[in-house]
């Protein structure tokens, strides 16, 4: 019960290559910033663009491969894809598009608008039924195409940029409602995004696509400690911490305090990216920060100029230094060192 | 990358509608030259209808619009415009489809070809069929031969003579109408479960339906106004090919009165159709968007 594909397509000038493997269950992020053909692996895994070479399998049917001729055309394959911008049918009420696919597929009326209505209902939109998408909200426009992808059984659930089309201020909230209604299903999920908080906040791993080639993957812990370029350790290198927010500080589960400028109570994310973090002997040193943690340098990773040291401690955290900063420190493996951070340097956004 | 997707910038609602605002209350004056030029063009549409206005026997119109032959012309001209209408669409919505979706060699030679009569004289049109459809033409001899049956002169040689001059008007207009759709309507139509045949009468169909009345509503209006290549192809007999049209420019030699009344039903009728769906349909925010 997998999804295994190795997706070769050329679009003119530009190649994608790449290989996926994703289990049942399992949420799969495709990271990578605009044209790196993250749309181009989602529209070959969904049927809209015939690979040229490899071969995609999907719950151990093979819906495309060019060397044997094999080719299911989309819309006889077992997947539901929820579109950037969504792509509700304007002209259908919100039943109407949930079932759609039901229709579409030879289901009576009267049975697809019923199961449409349970659906309507599971995302909380049952009084919401007899509108167009029109006056639907972003994210209420997000659970019908949602409700409308899962509402034809599929066991490969596709997003692409799920979020990218609501504004900043019901982003969070969409984006926990979307882990929710997710959770439900058993099936294989990818998604594309080039927003890594979306990853870390929905996806199992993630993989990062870079000029049509995944450049490294892995889960999220093991990418953001150990990115194995420049490039990756820009897209996705950076300290995500969890907790509890109250009073102006971030309480952790391990007991770490983060003191931040301001943010609402309740579970929260804080991103602390490398580079603001500086790495002191004493603690005296650390200045005007409001946050000064004590940790042990676990390994110290080289990407040019610049050097990657892993902390361990109360508060594990990456912090990116210039090797020229590093060897005034002087600092080595098992050393004890001081990272300090501005307040206003974390960024706060709620689960 | 994490900063710059929480402080995108996002226009809100009430900031858009203060825009719009903004731009009623200063709406620039037009230069004095422009405004008189547009009086001008709008003098130059209305005095025709004023003159035929004036001149119109409003006491004999309703004994006139009463006349068989009145009658009979104005109720063939209403058939054969809506079987055109009805005929533009069948062919002319898959020829638009072709022309916006597939790109194939020589596109643009076809779409040419095909709204050439357009821009045609309809008598050259009308030429052209007899030469083509007639009972000696290249094709028109096999359908005599084989079928016994003769195109010219007939009702249906009026249907297809405003069709051949109609259908362009809505072939163009719908073409536009698909470009403007995102295809990748279709695509989530498909990825449903739909073949592309549903996806096309269930999604595609409904989300230019601006775009199909607007068209329809041009090549109707094109249909009944036909002249040149009806009189040419299908002759002038009453009650079989004299249309409307026809009736009242052979009125204008023998009764003027005649003409004059049959020209009005025409004016109002046409008028009545442009008034009442121009607001719902074309030139309305729903053509903009495609989508609505």
């Amino acid at each position: 019960m997998s999804l295994d594909a190795a997706i070769k397509v050329d679009l003119g000038t530009f190649h994608v290559d790449v290989e996926l493997r994703v289990e049942r269950g399992e949420m799969l992020a495709i990271l990578g910033p605009n044209g790196a053909g993250k749309t181009t692996v989602l529209r070959a895994l969904a049927g809209l663009v015939p690979i040229k070479r490899g071969r995609i399998t999907v719950d151990g049917l093979v819906v495309d491969d060019p060397a044997a001729g094999t080719f299911v055309p989309v819309e006889r394959r077992p997947i539901g894809v929820v579109f950037q911008d969504y792509l509700l049918f304007a002209h259908l009420s919100a039943t109407e598009n949930v079932a759609f696919g039901l229709r579409a597929r030879g289901m009576p009326r009267g049975e697809a608008r019923q199961r449409a209505g349970q659906w309507l209902e599971r995302i909380g939109l049952a009084t919401h039924a007899g509108h167009r998408p029109g006056t639907l909200s972003g994210g209420q426009s997000q659970r019908v195409a949602l409700a409308r992808a899962l509402a034809t059984d599929p066991r490969l659930l596709l997003l692409d940029e799920p979020l990218a089309a609501l504004d900043v201020g019901t982003r969070a909230e969409v984006r926990r409602d979307l882990r929710r209604h997710l959770a439900s299903f058993d099936g294989m999920r990818v998604m594309v995004t080039h927003d890594p908080v979306d990853a870390y906040a929905l996806a199992d791993r993630i993989a990062i696509l870079d000029d049509g080639r995944i450049v490294q993957s892995g889960t999220i812990a093991e990418v953001t400690a150990h990115p194995r370029s420049r490039y990756v350790a820009d897209l996705v290198g950076t300290n995500l911490v969890m907790g509890r927010v109250d009073g102006g500080v971030l309480t952790t589960t391990s007991g770490a305090s983060v003191v931040i400028a301001d943010a609402p109570a309740g579970e929260s994310f804080a991103v602390i990216r490398p580079q603001a973090i500086s790495l002191h002997r004493t603690n005296d040193a650390a200045g005007s920060a409001r946050n000064v943690w004590s940790g042990v340098v676990v390994d110290i990773d080289r990407l040019g100029e610049r050097a990657r040291v892993r902390l361990d401690g109360v508060l594990p955290l990456t912090a990116e230094v210039t090797v020229a900063a590093l060897e005034a420190l002087a600092v080595r493996p098992g050393d004890e060192v001081c990272a300090a951070v501005k307040a206003t340097d974390i960024l706060v956004y709620p689960v | 990358m994490l900063h710059r997707s929480l402080i995108a910038p996002h226009r809100s609602a009430p900031a858009r509608s203060k825009d719009a605002a903004m731009t009623a209350a200063a709406r620039p004056r037009l230069p004095a030259p422009v405004l008189a030029l547009a009086v001008t063009a709008i003098a130059f549409f209305t005095l025709p209808f004023l003159g035929l206005l004036w001149r119109m026997p409003w006491s004999t119109l309703f004994d006139v619009l009463g006349e068989p032959g009145v009658r009979t012309a104005l109720w063939l001209s209403i058939r054969c415009s809506l079987l055109a209408t009805a005929l533009s669409l069948v062919l002319g919505v898959p020829l638009a489809w072709l022309l916006a979706r597939v790109g194939f060699p020589g596109r643009n030679l076809v779409r040419a070809l095909c709204t050439l009569s357009m821009v045609l004289p309809p008598v050259v049109g009308g030429v052209a069929l007899f030469f083509s459809l007639g009972r000696r033409g290249l094709f028109g001899q096999y359908l005599d031969r084989w079928f016994g049956f003769t195109l010219p002169f007939t009702t249906w040689a009026v249907v297809v003579a405003q069709t051949f001059v109609a259908m362009p008007f809505l072939v163009l207009t719908v073409e536009a109408a698909l470009r403007q759709l995102d295809e990748r309507y279709e695509d989530a139509a498909r990825t449903l479960g739909a073949s592309r045949w549903y996806a096309f009468r269930r999604v595609t169909l409904p989300s230019i339906r601006a775009g199909l009345i607007a068209g329809s509503v041009l090549a109707w209006a094109r249909a009944l106004g036909e002249f040149g290549a009806t009189i040419t192809f299908a002759g002038n007999f009453p009650g079989t090919t004299q249309t409307m049209p026809l009736a009242t420019y052979l009125a204008l030699e023998s009764n003027p009165e005649e003409a004059l009344i049959l020209s009005l039903v025409l004016i109002v009728v046409s008028f009545g159709v442009l008034v009442g769906l121009r607001d719902r349909w074309l030139g309305s925010s729903r053509v903009a968007t495609g989508t609505g």
